[in-house]
């Protein structure tokens, strides 16, 4: 069986089980006459339609199982011809690479498997930053598209022409040619203020020496937001039902800063900083926000807050006039009746397509090897051209690229069930 | 209405289907496609780069162009697929080039691992440092701490982060895909250092806006035995490509170049004879034409001649022959007898 045969037969199978459910007519309804006790004889085997979806349907599943053993088959014979190593065992073998940038302590002694963890939470960090500043952007700019100051919208539109039509690759090129060209080198690095440098090789700055405060802390903040979540909805439970609204901004604000605040004080306010010292070629020390990520977040970020301000614009242009004016004749101030009226009606339609969006700036910062930045796909890339398990390596990328959308569009359609208006 | 899109979307899955078919034999494939699919560089001047006017130059396009020359006696039947670091083994390993002569390291693994046969190498190399001289740098052993510009999946990568680990040092990566990217890169002071092949060195300094302020450190770090590749499986192909680049070495040898070796046709060497397949029997036995050598030094030159106009002293990079000269000059090019 050629390969194309195999795929005529498919195909067609599956042509005639979809097509069969359109047209099948309604041979087992008893007939509504006066001797309507009659039943119908039994319709023989290949006659009765049930059995019969069945029978091809069975058929069609062990056509594609059989196609897909042939190209395991295939794939596993090719590998062994020409001597090509299989497997997952190179995960535990050396990497010998260094890393640019790690969240996590790697040396080129660690294993693949380490070096492919920290290009997976090189990935995490910048689609998640990239997430949450590209809503905020995106959301920013469809309003001033629909801003009644002439000269805000145009601006809006203007900046939404250009960032969509420019490809994101040639976008993400200008912000590192940007960063390396515009910024000095080390030796003459500008200083802002104190501890701060900025040069071609990233932003450095001094933060605060390892403490145990900081840890404290940290749960300290937890627990406000956590205090700030409920506190949000026993006011709002209370607005119900006596009208009298509840500061819940500031005072969620004034915990978050309060608390944390308070720990810091009651550790004996450690004052300790990491400062970064310019030694022979690099600054030591500090945190460096390297020209590499910065150029990626900021080309992903303005490339896809185009496409968001324009669902955020269809969004909000989906909700009718009569409500904004009845909104306003209420009382309501236009950024009240933007929260209060607008958008819980524009989210219905907005989510769905933000969703795709948010999809594509994630496997979007694969492009992130043009640039230098090691996200997972740059990593991989490496590790394939090293143990020359292209197969193992592709499947690698397919999987965690699946994950990260999968659980991204969980979340959002989870978000998107809790949105929809409830018709009376 | 149903049938015409059945029809059509049978028709695509065919032509699909019938594109995966695989090529039997490489020899077999090559001869019957009539030229060869070459693997190289693309960006690295002096060994597989196109001139201003798309022709293609270069140390690896010659020794392409003379297994093209082996096999269809015309230089001209070959056709080059330019390919970064990281695409080159999987372009050989799948089919889509038919050999690559793309200055790659002959390791184990890669002759293991990635079912690929290195043959003869046509240059020895060793990876090195370059840095600009306002940093006041002197040797490799100073580079603690310093930003390196870097290739993703080559040796060099390895090579780099053995030396500074055996030395105590650290360093931080710039790995950049492109090669005219990471040159850009660095030129622009993004990092200190650029590491690559010794060769590489030379061309990326050739091309640079100021070739002055850079300097190559003494240092050579590591053996890089450059060799075409070719893929398990076809040992008639990895002989024919194996000995092509041989009758090169082999000629300078036997002191025949392209200008003289009509004359050398009327040599009473034996062995010249043999070489030149006045007497018969080499052709023979490879499956090419007999005058398969003699067309190659015709057409393309002895491996001194592809030195010289390709990398040598009176080139933009000036090489020296250095390990790449005869066995009898000092260097590593020595072949096996022609008969």
């Amino acid at each position: 069986m050629t390969p194309s045969l195999i795929l005529r037969c498919i195909v067609s199978f599956l042509v005639s089980v979809c097509s069969y459910h359109t047209g099948s007519p309604l041979q087992s309804e008893p007939s509504i006459t006066p001797d309507a006790g009659l039943q119908p004889s039994a319709a023989p085997f290949w006659r009765d339609p049930a059995k019969r979806a069945i029978v091809f349907q069975v058929a069609a599943l062990l056509l594609v199982a059989s196609v897909c053993y042939y190209l395991f088959t295939n794939t596993q014979a090719n590998l062994e011809r020409q001597s090509i190593a299989t497997g997952f065992g190179f995960l535990e073998t050396e990497a010998g690479f260094e890393i640019g940038e790690a969240m996590v302590d790697y040396s080129a002694a660690d294993s693949y498997a380490d070096a492919l963890l920290v290009g997976a939470l090189n990935t995490i960090k910048v689609s998640f930053i990239g997430v949450i500043l590209t809503v905020i952007l995106g959301t920013f700019i469809g309003i001033a598209r629909l801003s009644s100051n002439w000269l805000v919208a145009r601006l809006a539109a203007g900046y939404i022409e250009v960032m969509q039509n420019i490809p994101v690759l040639l976008q993400l090129f200008f912000w590192y040619a940007i960063f390396y060209e515009t910024f000095p080198s080390p030796r003459q690095a500008l200083n802002p203020f104190n501890g701060v440098f900025l040069c071609n090789r990233g932003l450095i700055f001094a933060v605060p020496e390892a403490h145990a405060a900081h840890t404290a802390m940290g749960w300290v903040l937890l627990i406000a937001l956590v205090a700030g979540w409920g506190l949000n909805r026993w006011g709002r439970r209370r607005q119900a039902l006596t009208g009298q609204i509840f500061p819940i901004i500031r005072v969620t604000l004034a915990l978050c800063l309060g608390l944390p605040l308070l720990t810091w004080l009651f550790y004996g306010a450690p004052t300790a900083m990491n400062v970064p010292e310019l030694q022979s070629f690099n600054f030591k020390g500090g945190i460096t926000i390297s020209p590499e990520f910065s150029a990626l977040l900021l080309g992903l970020v303005f490339y896809t807050a185009a496409f968001v301000a324009e669902i955020v614009r269809a969004g909000i242009q989906s909700v009718s006039r009569g409500q904004i004016e009845a909104a306003m004749s209420v009382g309501l101030r236009p950024g009240q009746v933007l929260h209060l009226v607008i958008f819980p009606q524009a989210l219905r339609v907005i989510i769905p397509p933000l969703t795709s969006q948010l999809l594509n700036l994630t496997k979007n910062s694969s492009l992130a090897i043009a640039i230098g930045y090691a996200d997972f796909v740059a990593v991989t890339n490496t590790t394939i051209n090293q143990t020359g398990q292209a197969i193992e390596g592709v499947a690698l990328i397919m999987l965690v690229y699946l994950s990260f959308s999968l659980s991204t569009s969980l979340f959002m359609n989870i978000y998107n069930k809790k949105m929809v208006l409830v018709e009376r | 209405m149903k049938l015409s899109r059945l029809t059509v979307m049978v028709t695509i899955l065919s032509l699909l289907a019938a594109g995966i078919a695989f090529a039997g034999k490489d020899l077999d494939a090559v001869k019957k496609k009539g030229f060869i699919q070459a693997g190289v560089n693309g960006n690295v001047f002096g060994f597989g780069m196109p001139d201003n006017k798309g022709v293609w130059k270069g140390l690896d396009v010659d020794t392409a162009r003379a297994v093209a020359v082996a096999i269809f006696g015309d230089a001209s039947k070959v056709k080059f697929t330019p390919l970064t670091a990281q695409q080159r083994f999987t372009a050989l390993q799948s089919g889509e080039i038919d050999l690559l002569t793309r200055n790659a390291t002959r390791t184990l693994s890669r002759e293991t691992k990635l079912g690929l046969n290195f043959v003869t190498v046509n240059y020895y190399d060793g990876q090195g440092f370059m840095v600009p001289k306002k940093l006041g740098v002197k040797s490799a052993k100073d580079l603690s701490g310093a930003t390196i510009c870097v290739l993703p999946g080559t040796t060099t990568e390895q090579n780099a982060a053995d030396f500074f680990r055996t030395n105590k040092m650290d360093w931080t990566p710039v790995v950049i895909e492109s090669t005219s990217e990471l040159a850009q890169t660095f030129f622009a002071g993004r990092c200190d250092v650029l590491t690559s092949d010794a060769s590489q060195l030379a061309g990326t300094r050739a091309i640079a806006p100021n070739p002055k302020d850079y300097v190559v450190l003494p240092e050579i770090i590591s053996k890089e035995p450059l060799a075409p590749a070719v893929r398990h499986g076809d040992d008639q192909w990895r002989d024919i490509v194996d000995f092509a680049v041989l009758a090169m070495i082999n000629a300078e040898e036997m002191g025949i170049t392209s200008q003289n070796v009509d004359k050398m046709l009327k040599s009473k060497d034996p062995m010249v004879q043999r070489f030149l397949g006045v007497i018969e029997g080499n052709g023979k036995a490879l499956g090419l034409d007999e005058k398969w050598a003699y067309n190659i030094i015709k057409q393309v030159g002895n491996y001194g001649e592809i030195f010289e106009r390709n990398v040598g002293v009176n080139t933009t990079l000036g090489i020296e022959r250095g390990l790449n000269a005869l066995w009898t000059n000092g260097g590593l090019m020595y072949s096996p007898p022609f008969k």
